[in-house]
């Protein structure tokens, strides 16, 4: 059973095969390619089709898959690759934080992993053309970003001025660093990296991620931000686009929680009527804002 | 020489608004200074008796790391000033302040200007509240570094484990 | 088309059921208690038993009549042949190479199923995990299966239970078209004829079967009868819940102390999510053998009341007891609404019999839609009492 993908019409965006009728908790087989070690618990894994002609699936910028390690079980995996680039790799940047995880970062080039996806809605950077984009990542939320962002480069004349500001706790825990330093070369592109804190050695910012935004080159009539990380970050990071003048409707953020079955059965995900799988998870910030706020939901 | 400076202090978002004759008196407790990257403004428990208002470049606040070497904790840049401790007693620095990049600076002058708040209050109410809010918004950012978030695990005090 | 077949004969059904290759699924008395299993013939099921139930109390008590359906409901609901508490997903077979093959598990036909004796809150139980299950942009491609199969009688209830409220719910006690099932019968214990029951065809392969009985056609004095049955049950329900703006209010009402009162209650002990025959969380395992060349996934029922249900990055966003009562009932009460267009919940009381501190839903209900300091039609106090004290 391969994912064709094909299941994009009605909701615009690409949805897994078996949305139409097939077994949706099937897995396909594909293998590891390659993987690097991003940070200390932070490691890359490129896949590729265990069929040779078998084209990567289309995914659009901030859908996951489920990704699943022989016997140890699945984990809500954001795609972290380009999606424009034909013919490559499923790209997935994955902390080490549990048993499927800590599975998953002993996988070596060659051996095979299942794959179900991808899931859910996308940033909706069509929605988004003709706006100045702002993102904001903390920590691994740099990784659901960053096809958005390559989205954006690709797509140059689409957008206005794009901002990338990323912060992380220490320079050893840096996302794509050198990325980073290519982005900000392009034109119209200021990309500002932090850090909680650092040594000496360090020549760039020291501070949370917010201090970033009030120093950013944006229109806030005419920009929207995309934001990603925990959740408390997100909420003070949206506080502080509205203090520059954006609103709610021009803010969308990501979600995450327990995921088993990304299909919208399991229940795992819910946060009050969201299925975070399905009806997320990226949010317009004033469409989830009221379930947001509330505490242990 | 002095007189020179006023501009700059008006144009620096720290004064935005400040009333014409106080930022005259201000201004004259201001010297324009240069610094090379890596400089030391500044040292943990030296005599506290300027601030710096930044004009270009950055500034890092750091820590003595008990292995030698300096803890970076917050880098401010053009449009932001850094010091407090020569407001209040014993007027003594509380961190390091080093230059990341070169940087040019206006150093204001702490006895003169308390001097001058002395003898003006409406001039010191003036400044506390500038200072007040720069404090306060450094202590928000600071409780979110605290709170060292991107850690890997979600801060939930008194987690309890399953297994 | 509706017959009557006298309750000596009532094993025909049975039996036709049967002859047509279905398993017959019914009440029956196990454990003291009425649960649904497969039966072989009318001597299985719950002949001259009612239940006795109220907030974590269910009994069964001697009838004084021989009434085959003369119960309300027991702990257990037709979700458990549909949406099976255990079913394997899939096996990962791995060869030495390192090439790893996912076959779907459940492969096998599933038996056909005749479920004998639905109540009409069991229907709309059923319609509502349709929803979810089917409706809701994906398939359970093994609820599917099973659910396509299912040939439903469904019961008409002449007993209504303490702690029934499906009148406030409006999924019944009268079986209705909206829920679509196969055949609906009244039982009629009085009068003339004596013991005998009312059988209404709701599709054609019930037609085809009622046709296959040796019966009269049911007159229009015998479906007065029984329409009078069922409109007396109504009239007996043991609770009530006002659903009035039920969903608004409860989540105005999120931070109402009365959650920290139901939680020094509750022992998030998930019995309720286990008899309430809506709910329909699942959790997977994962298992391998030693040899690690074989592995295979479950998906079982799960409940959100379980502490880890909401486990991610070293906690559960839902950790104290007080987080998850109120998310067991907001969901089942107001955003099931948002989600699946109806109330998640049926009425059926199972969750205020099997709750072991006898929490009751409507109760909770009731408190928690008005604000926290009294009745919400309880005029504020008037500042006239300014007045009186200059």
């Amino acid at each position: 059973m391969s994912l064709s993908g094909s299941s994009s019409a009605a909701s615009g965006y690409p949805l897994p095969s078996f949305s139409d009728g097939g077994d949706p908790m099937i897995p396909t087989p594909w293998r590891v390619a390659y993987r690097r070690d991003e940070t200390e618990d932070v490691f890359t894994l490129g896949l590729e089709p265990v069929e040779n002609d078998t084209p990567r699936p289309p995914f659009a910028p901030g859908q996951f898959n489920m990704l699943y390690a022989f016997g140890a079980g699945e984990s809500a995996i954001s795609i972290s690759g380009d999606p424009g680039s034909e013919g490559g790799c499923l790209v997935h940047t994955v902390r080490r934080a549990g048993v499927v995880t800590s599975a998953l970062s002993r996988l070596r080039p060659g051996e095979q992993i299942g794959v179900r996806g991808p899931f859910g809605k996308p940033w909706p950077l069509d929605e988004m053309r003709g706006r100045d984009l702002v993102f904001v990542a903390g920590g691994i939320g740099l990784a659901p970003l960053r096809p958005a962002i390559y989205h954006a480069l690709a797509h140059r004349q689409d957008y206005g001025r794009l901002v990338i500001l990323a912060g992380a706790r220490s320079p050893e825990e840096v996302l794509f660093g050198e990325e980073f330093d290519q982005w900000k070369t392009e034109d119209g592109v200021e990309s500002r990296l932090t850090v909680d804190h650092a040594g000496e050695s360090w020549t760039r910012d020291v501070g949370v991620v917010t201090k970033l935004i009030t120093k950013a080159d944006f229109d806030p009539a005419n920009a929207a931000a995309l934001i990603c990380g925990p959740e408390i970050m997100m909420r003070y990071t949206a506080m502080e686009l509205r203090s520059r003048g954006l609103t709610n409707e021009q803010i969308f953020i990501t979600m995450e929680r327990n995921m088993k079955c990304a299909v919208a059965f399991c229940g795992h995900c819910q946060l009050g009527p969201e299925f975070l799988c399905k009806d997320g998870p990226v949010y317009r910030f004033d469409r989830i804002a009221f379930w947001f706020a509330q505490r242990e939901v | 020489m002095s007189k020179t400076l006023e501009p700059i202090l008006r144009k620096h978002p720290f004064f935005a608004g400040m009333a014409d004759g106080d930022l005259r008196l201000v201004t004259g407790c201001a010297k324009n200074v240069r610094f090379d990257a890596n400089a030391v403004l500044a040292k943990d428990g030296q005599a506290a008796d300027e601030f710096f208002v930044i004009r270009e470049g950055s500034l890092a606040v750091g820590i003595a790391s008990p292995q030698g070497g300096r803890l970076l904790i917050e880098t401010l840049d053009a449009g932001e000033v850094v010091g407090w401790s020569w407001l209040f007693p014993p007027h003594v620095w509380q961190f390091d302040i080093v230059a990341v990049t070169p940087v040019r600076v206006l150093s204001m002058d702490g006895r003169c200007l308390r001097e001058k708040c002395d003898a003006e209050p409406r001039l010191g109410y003036d400044l506390m509240k500038r200072f007040s809010s720069v404090i306060s918004k450094r202590l928000a950012a600071t409780r979110l570094q605290l709170l060292d978030i991107y850690a890997g695990k979600e801060t939930k005090p008194g987690a309890i484990s399953p297994t | 088309m509706s017959i009557v077949l006298p309750r000596a004969q009532f094993n025909l059904l049975i039996e036709a059921l049967q002859a047509r290759g279905y398993d017959v699924i019914g009440p029956t008395v196990r454990d003291q208690a009425i649960v649904y299993e497969e039966i072989q013939s009318d001597a299985d099921l719950p002949i001259g038993w009612t239940d006795e139930q109220d907030g974590g109390h269910y009994r069964l008590k001697r009838r004084n009549d021989e009434a085959l359906f003369g119960y309300a409901v027991g702990p257990t609901s037709w979700k458990q042949f549909l949406q099976l508490p255990r079913v394997k997903l899939l096996s990962i077979e791995r060869d030495a190479s390192g090439s790893t093959r996912f076959e779907p598990g459940d492969a096998e036909e599933p038996p056909r199923l005749a479920f004998l004796g639905v109540r009409s809150c069991e229907l709309h139980a059923i319609a509502i995990q349709d929803r979810v299950l089917l409706g809701n942009g994906y398939t359970d491609s093994h609820y599917e299966k099973r659910r396509r199969n299912i040939f439903t009688i469904a019961v008409n209830c002449g007993t209504a239970g303490g702690t029934c409220f499906c009148v406030s719910m409006n999924t019944g006690p009268k079986v209705r078209d909206r829920t679509p099932h196969d055949i609906a019968l009244t039982e009629l214990l009085d009068g003339v004829e004596g013991h005998r029951l009312v059988l209404t065809a709701g599709s054609e392969a019930g037609a085809e079967v009622l046709a296959s009985l040796p019966s009269r056609s049911a007159a229009a004095e015998d479906l007065e009868r029984a329409e009078a049955v069922v409109a007396k049950t109504a009239q007996h329900m043991g609770r009530q819940m006002d659903t009035d703006r039920l969903p608004e209010r409860l989540l105005e009402n999120l931070e109402h102390p009365r959650w920290d009162e139901v939680a020094e209650r509750c022992l998030t002990c998930a019995n309720c999510t286990l008899v309430c025959p809506t709910c329909f969380c699942t959790t997977v395992e994962d298992i391998t053998d030693v040899t690690g060349d074989h592995a295979e996934r479950w998906r079982r029922w799960d409940s959100c009341f379980t502490i880890d249900f909401t486990w991610m990055n070293g906690g559960s966003a839902r950790q104290s007891g007080r987080s998850r009562y109120r998310q067991w009932l907001t969901h089942k009460l107001a955003t099931w609404h948002d989600q699946f267009g109806s109330s998640g919940c049926v009425g059926c009381g199972r969750c205020i019999a099997w709750c072991p501190v006898g929490i009751d839903i409507t109760e909770e209900a009731t408190a928690l839609r008005n604000p926290a300091n009294g009745n919400a039609d309880t005029p504020p106090i008037s500042n006239s009492s300014d007045e009186q004290n200059p």
